[in-house]
């Protein structure tokens, strides 16, 4: 890569991944016609969106190629978003069993 | 008085890979990012506060949808449509889902052909890509009237269940719909300016003294797959929920 400038790749691999993300998306569209419940749903859904943004980021934007200090750079920190996601998901909770507390009685 | 003698200062240091590599990038004079311009890596920063502010919209999306006592909307229901005597779920969402991928791809191919110097092939791509766009946001019209002239959906209630779904549904949809809109009307700039030539001749933008040169395009199309990036998240966490 030394010699090229910026990011020259076959265009093979962007038919191939657009491809691969029509097939993804076609799954999980899939997921909700068929009305899969539960954990399967689930775990189907989460995994088809992050296969999805995956390749979208790695491919399409280049990160496979680039230099590990811009891929660090860019991928570490939204990582701190899984402890916002957490407190939100705890507090979800307690105001839940609140609500059922106070309005459950009626 | 002789004149001084030149020293040589060396050839540039070797660029280590791997974990090494990070730190010695990270910490090294001048600049951090080394192959990089220094336009795409401001995008790139761009793009990680810009995850940030969507995170946090689909974050308090989760919280106020797992915390209300009233049942949720499905969407598969409200997002239906029927087709031809057909009823079909979500399928509006669908063929949006498709139509940014398909925009995905064509901007990729754009970046590609712009650093081949393929002006025409740039161009034609770019605008195939703006288009899409447009037909995105068209789209996310029709639902927006749909929801809220035939199914009386408001930010503050709606007739079908838990009130959340209005504010939440308009926010995060509404945000990434502009997203799209700002997207597009750079993507014509930039096919524009490709077809003029300023990427050859390294005029200068507007609003910039910089040259104009064929990065602008990734950088571009960096913007545009981050689009389809969260739209990947919302429809899995809005729509397939």
């Amino acid at each position: 890569m030394a010699h090229v400038e910026g990011q020259q790749h076959p265009i093979g691999i962007y038919l191939k991944i657009w491809g691969l993300l029509f097939v993804l998306s076609t799954a999980s569209y899939l997921v909700d016609y068929f009305n899969f419940e539960g954990y399967l749903r689930w775990s189907l859904i989460i995994v088809f969106m992050l296969l999805k943004a995956g390749l979208i980021v790695s491919v399409f934007m280049h990160m496979l190629w680039e230099r590990l200090a811009l891929v660090y750079v860019v991928v570490v920190p939204p990582v701190l978003l899984l402890v916002l996601l957490g407190i939100g998901a705890l507090e979800a909770d307690y105001t839940f069993f609140t609500r059922g507390i106070f309005f459950g009685a009626e | 008085m002789t004149p001084p003698v030149l020293t040589s200062t060396g050839d540039a240091l070797p660029r280590p890979e791997g974990l090494p590599g990070i730190v010695a990038d990270l910490s090294s004079d001048q600049r951090a990012f080394k192959n990089v311009p220094w336009g795409k890596a401001m995008m790139w920063i761009f793009l990680v506060s810009d995850t940030f502010i969507f995170s946090c919209f689909l974050i308090s999306y989760m919280t106020v949808r797992m915390s209300t006592t009233v049942p949720w909307p499905d969407p598969s229901e409200v997002f239906a449509l029927t087709i031809a005597g057909h009823h079909i779920p979500l399928i509006l969402i669908a063929i949006m889902t498709f139509i940014l991928i398909s925009s995905s791809g064509t901007m990729a191919m754009a970046v590609r052909f712009g650093y081949l110097k393929d002006r025409k092939t740039t161009f034609i791509l770019l605008l195939i890509t703006a288009a899409l766009g447009a037909s995105f946001v068209g789209m996310q019209a029709f639902e927006w009237t749909k929801l809220i002239v035939e199914d009386g959906v408001r930010p503050w209630g709606n007739p079908m269940g838990a009130a959340q779904f209005g504010s939440t549904f308009f926010m995060i949809t509404g945000f990434h719909g502009t997203h799209v809109t700002i997207g597009v009307i750079f993507l014509i700039i930039t096919a524009i300016k490709v077809i003029r030539g300023d990427l050859d001749n390294g005029r200068p933008g507007f609003m910039t003294g910089r040259k104009g040169k064929y990065e602008i395009v990734e950088i571009m199309g960096l913007y545009w797959h981050f689009v389809d990036l969260v739209w990947v998240f919302i429809f899995a966490v809005f729509y397939l929920w």
